[in-house]
């Protein structure tokens, strides 16, 4: 996609103020394979690297202007931000491969959607993440090695969600759109004016539950932004198998406004975060973001994608990559020389090898561990099975 | 060849297989199960073979999939679902209980729910969180439901099938941990009934019941303790409901002792309804209450604690020795 092309590059968005004829658009995806159709989406980086001119693309305009402040400096700072996730992100998914993690839900490829959004946040805001945001988490200033505790099978978690407002992982598809409204329900009972997110993907949102957090949301109002990466498979499932009118139309029927935007764009990603997060501090309600984005990897670890996934689409993606995006915007408007990008493979690799050390010294829980934290006000059964338990250890020690 | 050497894995498949080519009603849906043929390959090259109509991958959603599937069995079809793990039934249990379990009632019985639902159960195999739950009690304690889970190859390509062909839902759990395990499968055989118990070992001394992953446990359990002079009979259940008490009761009136092994927690379990039963039946024959093996009132834990959380050979030998003792 070049930036002439700006015919199919006209930025999507149903809504409230949106005219009923653009909100007809028919269900492409009936007849289109979704994730094959090129889609129109808001963009302000083309893959070549190169700055969409406002002036030139109208439909942006309303977004633009939320990353207006941006410095080359801060571009910089998204550039790293994406190098070292996704070098952490490469170092999980050796360490899978070598047997010190069970599992890995690999970003490779969706690096821009979370940074941006990510970097989009306030302090104050709240995440709801699901179990692949460790791009997010490092926006949040989650130490990335507490990421790996539950793929290691330690703990169900590894950090404080309250620490740097960003929740537990959630594995049960969908569950955490309804929390993040909850949450977002209560900030608004308390008169505040942060906001929530919650993350989720594209066969997430097929599940009941997020739509009970859309209808929820807007019922109430709720300063939520609903943030999809549609990386267009959930496992062996295209999104053709999740859904036949696009993604963020969705948003529209109940009542609120859904955006597509280039998922691999890390500007545009902010921008319409940005955009999304303030409608909500100024307390306009929910906003749906469809980051449009592609799962480069396996879905886990444990995932063959070559039982139901074409080389050639991956390649087509491959073109579209968000890290060598911004590389070729930094190198070309001389915000950025090698000996910045050679100290940042410096910075990266040691980021790797810290993962390595922290990995391969983490300690097992503690056995007894089983018994923790069952109750916040303790149990008689659990007491009395953690006795048994401890007795039935001890009556080892000293035997053979 | 009408004996052969299959993973429970491939048993399954075979059986999906069969009951599909038997009956053109029949269809699998779920998530995954198509291409990649399910997460576990359960339905492995099914869809090529019997099509997108028949192997139908399903939206994510666990709920609308046995809702829809409620409804294509009103229509006549014989839907198999596959959940992809224990955790993620629960969106769907709501449709389960309310819905499938009581449509036959509801309907003075003209109404029948042909509705298989599989699940991959159980720990073990060093799974992140919501992968290795066994939440069989809270199907069990269903009335409408049935609920039967096999331990080996041979059971595992019978029972799906005679599953399928029950007019009752049921919800089949399958020992994931167990999947590539082998043993012999006699495709011409006639099967043992769906709801009965199975002696896998005869002894004297005492009873091990168990179903599912733990009757491997149970069988080398049965093993150490022959070594150290103790006969233990292994009853492998098969079914959770109905429960074959008359096999059970048969066992410990030999054996006077029962242990009762599983990997959900003890507190009530399986194992709770089992030692009640056995207890009111067989008082005069116990030599000692019945005892119960299984998980703590705690969390599934982490995957580094699972060897400590679910019963191992030591506590399945421990509680034979307690109910020795006695
Ligand atoms: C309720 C529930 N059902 C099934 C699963 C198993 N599962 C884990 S991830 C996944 C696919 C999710 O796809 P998507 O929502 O698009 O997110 P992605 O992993 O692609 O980021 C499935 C089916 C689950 N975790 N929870």
């Amino acid at each position: 996609m070049t930036v002439e092309s700006t015919a199919a590059r006209k930025p999507r968005r149903s809504g409230t103020k949106r005219p009923a004829a653009a909100n007809a658009a028919k269900p492409a995806a009936a007849t289109a394979k979704t994730h094959d159709a090129e889609p129109q989406l808001v963009q302000l980086l083309t893959p070549e690297g190169v700055r969409v001119d406002v002036a030139e693309n109208p439909d942006v305009a309303e977004f633009a202007p939320f990353v207006a402040d941006i410095t080359t400096d801060d571009l910089r700072g998204f550039y790293r931000d994406m190098v070292m996730t996704r070098r952490f992100d490469g170092e999980a998914t050796a360490l899978q491969r070598q047997g010190e993690l069970g599992l890995w839900a690999s970003l490779l490829g969706q690096e821009a959607a979370q940074i941006g959004s990510g970097r989009a946040l306030r302090d104050d805001d709240y995440v709801f993440p699901t179990y692949r945001e460790h791009g997010v988490a490092w926006c949040r200033g989650v130490d990335p090695t507490n990421l790996l505790g539950m793929f290691r099978g330690v703990n169900h978690g590894g950090w404080d969600p309250t620490t740097n407002n960003f929740h537990l992982y959630t594995i049960v598809i969908g569950s955490q759109t309804l929390h993040a409204t909850g949450y977002a329900m209560g900030v608004a009972k308390d008169g505040a004016d942060s906001a929530v997110i919650a993350y989720f993907g594209d066969g997430a949102s097929s599940q009941g539950d997020v739509m009970e957090a859309f209808n929820f949301s807007a019922v109430y109002n709720s300063p939520v932004v609903f943030f999809c990466q549609n990386n267009q498979w959930a496992i062996s499932e295209p999104t053709e198998r999740q859904m036949r009118v696009p993604l963020y139309q969705r948003a529209q029927g109940f009542g609120f406004p859904g955006v597509r935007v280039d998922g691999n764009d890390v500007l545009a990603c902010l921008a319409v975060t940005r955009w999304a997060l303030e409608r909500a501090r100024r307390g306009e309600g929910p906003t749906l973001v469809e980051a449009f984005t592609y799962r480069m990897g396996a879905h886990t670890t444990s995932d063959d994608p070559t039982k139901y996934r074409r080389d050639e689409e991956t390649a087509a993606w491959e073109a579209k990559d968000p890290i060598l995006r911004l590389k070729a915007h930094l190198l070309a408007t001389g915000g950025a020389d090698e000996a910045y990008f050679e100290q940042l493979e410096v910075e990266s690799e040691a980021l790797g090898k810290r993962v390595r050390e922290v990995v391969r010294t983490m300690p097992d829980p503690d056995t007894m561990a089983i018994f923790e934290n069952v109750y916040a006000d303790g149990h008689a059964l659990v007491d009395e099975e953690r006795a048994q338990f401890a007795a039935y250890l001890a009556s080892f020690e000293g035997g053979e | 060849m009408a004996v052969q050497k299959l993973t429970i894995a491939k048993a399954l498949n075979d059986s999906l297989r069969k009951a599909m080519e038997e009956d053109p009603k029949v269809l699998i849906m779920g998530e995954d199960v198509g291409k990649l043929g399910g997460v576990f390959r359960i339905t492995d090259g099914l869809q090529k073979d019997f099509g997108e109509e028949r192997v139908i991958d399903t939206p994510l959603a666990e709920s609308g999939i046995v809702g829809t599937a409620i409804g294509l069995a009103l229509r006549g079809y014989r839907p198999v679902v596959e959940i992809q793990f224990d955790g993620f039934v629960f969106p769907a249990y709501d449709q389960i209980v309310t819905q499938l379990a009581k449509m036959h009632a509801r309907s003075l019985g003209t109404i029948k729910m042909p509705v298989v639902i599989r699940i991959p159960y159980a720990g073990g195999i060093g799974a992140v969180e919501h992968h290795s739950e066994s939440p069989e009690t809270l199907f069990a304690h269903v009335p409408g439901l049935k609920v039967v889970s096999p331990s080996n190859a041979s059971d595992a390509y019978w029972m799906l099938q005679q599953a399928i062909l029950s007019d009752d839902p049921v919800i089949f759990f399958e020992p994931k941990r167990r999947y590539w395990d082998k043993g012999e499968v006699d495709v011409e055989a006639i099967p043992d009934a769906l709801h009965g118990s199975r002696v896998a070992r005869t002894g004297t001394d005492v009873t091990l019941a168990a179903y599912g992953p733990m009757v491997k446990v149970c069988l080398q359990a049965a093993e150490a303790a022959a070594e150290e002079g103790k006969s233990v009979e292994v009853v492998d259940l098969r079914s959770m409901s109905p429960v074959d008490f008359d096999g059970i009761q048969a066992s410990v009136e030999k054996t006077r002792r029962l242990v009762v092994v599983h990997e959900a927690p003890v507190f009530l379990g399986m194992g709770s309804e089992i030692a009640a039963r056995i207890t009111e039946r067989c008082f005069y024959h116990l030599e000692a209450p019945v005892l119960r093996v299984g998980g703590y009132h705690a969390p599934y834990p982490p995957a580094r604690l699972e060897d400590e959380y679910l019963p191992g050979l030591d506590r399945v030998l421990d509680a034979v020795d307690r109910s020795l003792a006695y």
